[in-house]
């Protein structure tokens, strides 16, 4: 196909007619241009709230204890849930879960070293939820198995925690005490996407028997195996019969027990980010059927004009495909330098607000660690670019565009009777 | 050569049907040189039409070197043009953003012979109608005479066995024009077939055969003897319209 004479004769044809080739090629350009920046932004934020997500375990999930509100089996309603250790083990049961860690909060516990001291939340724990909750370890270890056998006290401070009574001295293995306990500092660690890291991880079974907890738990975190929404919510269902079953309330009651399934929620968040993501393209690709349509026309006119010229390559020997291939040719050359141009511009633009923000929260990480507690990098926009798939298939979507666009009008120019084309003055 | 058999055309005018040719029969041999002529509407030109495979025609049989031509694909007709058939036209029909070489080479083009080999043929064929030094040259900087010549170059690059012509000095002036005519003759006596559609009476005169069209019939058919008495006559025609013109 590739024959210098037929570029040539293009060529010439585009150099005759700079202004047209410019306004046909600006309409697909921008056609191509509106479609990258829509994909882009779309991803932008599709990203950034799936980066927020992935602060815990897309997977997670998370029991809590309330009040039941339906009467069930001649008992009234408003009656207290509580959790113990052997709701974890009915729970770790059911087919689906994966790790779990049984959880028991202590508000506003004290903690002093040395001359140091503050008020923090203790949240009692078992290993698995580093698995959960995604925790981020700076220094040291978390909870471990032999921590809760042997009912060490040992403890994982926040780094919020280890700034405001260590300073920059160094923390593991020094004892802070505990509402006046000693425990042994084993780690350092922080949330992932959390400014505010105010709170201190323990072995459970330690607190449970130094801080009077027997075996009562507030709330389970646990990780599920499931793909789908209707798996994750089989799930869901079969953990509220089996603790229904045991504290005798109605598994349909949400107030008995809270749940919140992370899956579910990610999913659904999905599900609407691939509904704009259709959207988006649904409007980008009728952007660029505008410019489609604008090529189109403007190669019809071209036919037109060119009427008689074609008449004269037809009468010298010219066949209908070597007609059509150079029409079609020219447009699909139109349309795919000219959509190039716009991706570039497109993805370039993308590039460069990707940049800014890179470099925007550099800085915000920068003033943020000096003023600490302020603002969070909850970016809702994140990553705003097209991957090169997505580049490469607008680049054959242009292409196709491009045969689409000059085939009726090459169609009409194969049509052309060389000698109404003569005619033609 | 060229035998055609009771060909009718007609054209469709909204609701009227223009019958254009109306039984044409016509035997022309190779290396003939024939003028067809006829008053405006008498069909000349669609018979030329016909000819040249640029047009179809509705009844009738059309053979050419042997071969029927009728209802053929566009792409054997377009094939069958670049191998037998060169045109003329009245307004030469260069393409206008190609110059005089690339005009002269398209023809081998469509025939797939490669970029330099075609444009040294053209070269050659420029040199053979005195028009090297304008190879390069576009059309609109070229006079009449210059196009058409360049025009004729193209239509024997692809070494056909029929040159047809239409009007092809009807925009020239007469000394262009009879320079144009003894081109034509040259082409004839290397043996080419030569048909021009002509309503100049002294084009016509130069050309071995005269076939008078009217109403879309042959009317009459000159041939080389009566040829003289037809340019006779035709000379004696003129003076005679000449003297009221003075008088």
């Amino acid at each position: 196909m590739f024959d210098v004479d037929k570029w040539q004769e293009i060529l010439a044809t585009i150099k005759k007619n700079k202004m047209r080739t410019f306004l046909t090629g600006f309409s697909v350009a921008w056609g191509i241009f509106m479609l990258m920046i829509l994909l882009g932004s779309g991803n932008g934020l599709s990203n950034g709230v799936a980066s927020n997500f992935m602060n815990d375990a897309i997977n997670g999930m998370w029991i809590w204890t309330g009040e039941t509100t339906i009467p069930y089996q001649g008992m009234k309603s408003g009656r207290q849930i509580q959790f113990h250790n052997e709701d974890q083990d009915l729970v770790r049961k059911v087919s689906g879960v994966g790790v779990s860690s049984g959880r028991y909060f202590m508000g506003n516990t004290r903690y002093s070293y040395k001359k140091e001291s503050g008020e923090y939340t203790t949240i009692t724990c078992q290993p698995e939820l580093i698995d959960v909750e995604n925790l981020i370890i700076h220094e040291g270890r978390f909870i471990n198995q032999i921590d809760l056998l042997q009912n060490r006290k040992v403890v994982v401070l926040g780094t919020d925690i280890k700034t405001a009574l260590f300073k920059d001295s160094a923390a593991i293995g020094e004892y802070v005490n505990i509402n006046k306990v000693p425990f042994k500092v084993v780690g350092i660690c922080s949330e992932p996407g959390s400014t505010r890291n105010r709170n201190a991880y323990m072995p459970l079974s330690t607190s449970q028997m130094i801080f009077n907890g027997s075996n009562r738990l507030h709330n389970l975190a646990l990780t599920i195996n499931a793909q789908t929404l209707e798996e994750s919510k089989a799930i869901e269902e079969q953990i509220r019969n089996v603790l229904g079953r045991k504290h005798k309330f109605d598994p349909k009651d949400e107030g008995a027990i809270g749940l919140f399934n992370k899956l579910e929620a990610y999913i659904q968040t999905m599900k609407i980010f691939q509904a704009i993501k259709i959207f988006i393209w649904i409007i980008g690709i009728g952007t660029l059927i505008a410019g489609i349509v604008g090529v189109s026309n403007i190669m019809l006119i071209v036919v037109k004009e060119r009427t008689k010229e074609i008449g004269i390559r037809k009468a010298i020997g010219a066949s209908p495909s070597s007609v059509i291939g150079l029409i079609l040719l020219e447009s699909i050359m139109i349309t795919t330098i000219a959509g190039y141009i716009g991706l570039v511009l497109g993805t370039g633009l993308m590039e460069l607000i990707n940049y800014f923000m890179v470099q925007s929260a550099a800085a915000a990480a920068a003033a943020g660690a000096a003023v600490s507690d302020q603002g969070g990098n909850n970016a809702m926009f994140l990553n705003p670019t097209v991957d090169i798939n997505i580049a490469f298939y607008s680049t054959l979507l242009l292409i196709v565009a491009g045969a689409i666009a000059g085939y009726i009008p090459a169609k009409r120019a194969a049509s052309i009777k060389p000698i109404v084309a003569l005619r033609d003055e | 050569m060229i035998r055609l058999n009771n060909i009718h055309k007609s054209y469709e005018m909204g609701n009227n049907s223009l019958h254009v040719l109306k039984g044409i029969d016509l035997h022309i041999e190779q290396g003939d040189f024939v003028s067809i002529m006829g008053s405006s509407g008498s069909g000349k030109s669609t018979l030329l039409n016909i000819l040249g495979m640029l047009d179809n025609y509705d009844k009738g049989t059309y053979h050419l070197a042997g071969n029927l031509i009728s209802n053929m694909s566009e792409k054997k007709a377009a094939q069958l043009r670049n191998d037998m058939v060169g045109f003329i036209f009245q307004s030469f029909n260069l393409i206008s953003f190609k110059n005089a070489m690339e005009n002269v080479a398209l023809p081998l083009y469509y025939k797939g012979v490669p970029r330099k080999k075609r444009n040294l043929i053209a070269m050659e064929y420029l040199e053979k109608l005195g028009l090297k030094e304008w190879a390069n040259h576009m059309p609109n900087e070229m006079s009449g005479g210059q196009k058409q010549r360049v025009a004729i170059a193209r239509a024997l690059i692809s070494k056909p066995k029929i040159i047809l012509a239409d009007e092809p000095t009807g925009a020239l002036d007469s000394a262009t024009s009879y320079e144009v005519m003894d081109i034509m003759k040259d082409v004839n006596e290397s043996g080419i077939s030569v048909i021009i559609v002509t309503h100049e009476h002294d084009i016509a005169a130069m050309t071995n055969q005269i076939i008078r069209l009217k109403d879309g019939l042959i009317h009459e058919i000159i041939r080389n003897g009566e040829l003289k008495q037809f340019k006779k006559e035709f000379i004696h025609g003129l003076e005679a319209a000449k003297i009221p013109s003075y008088v």
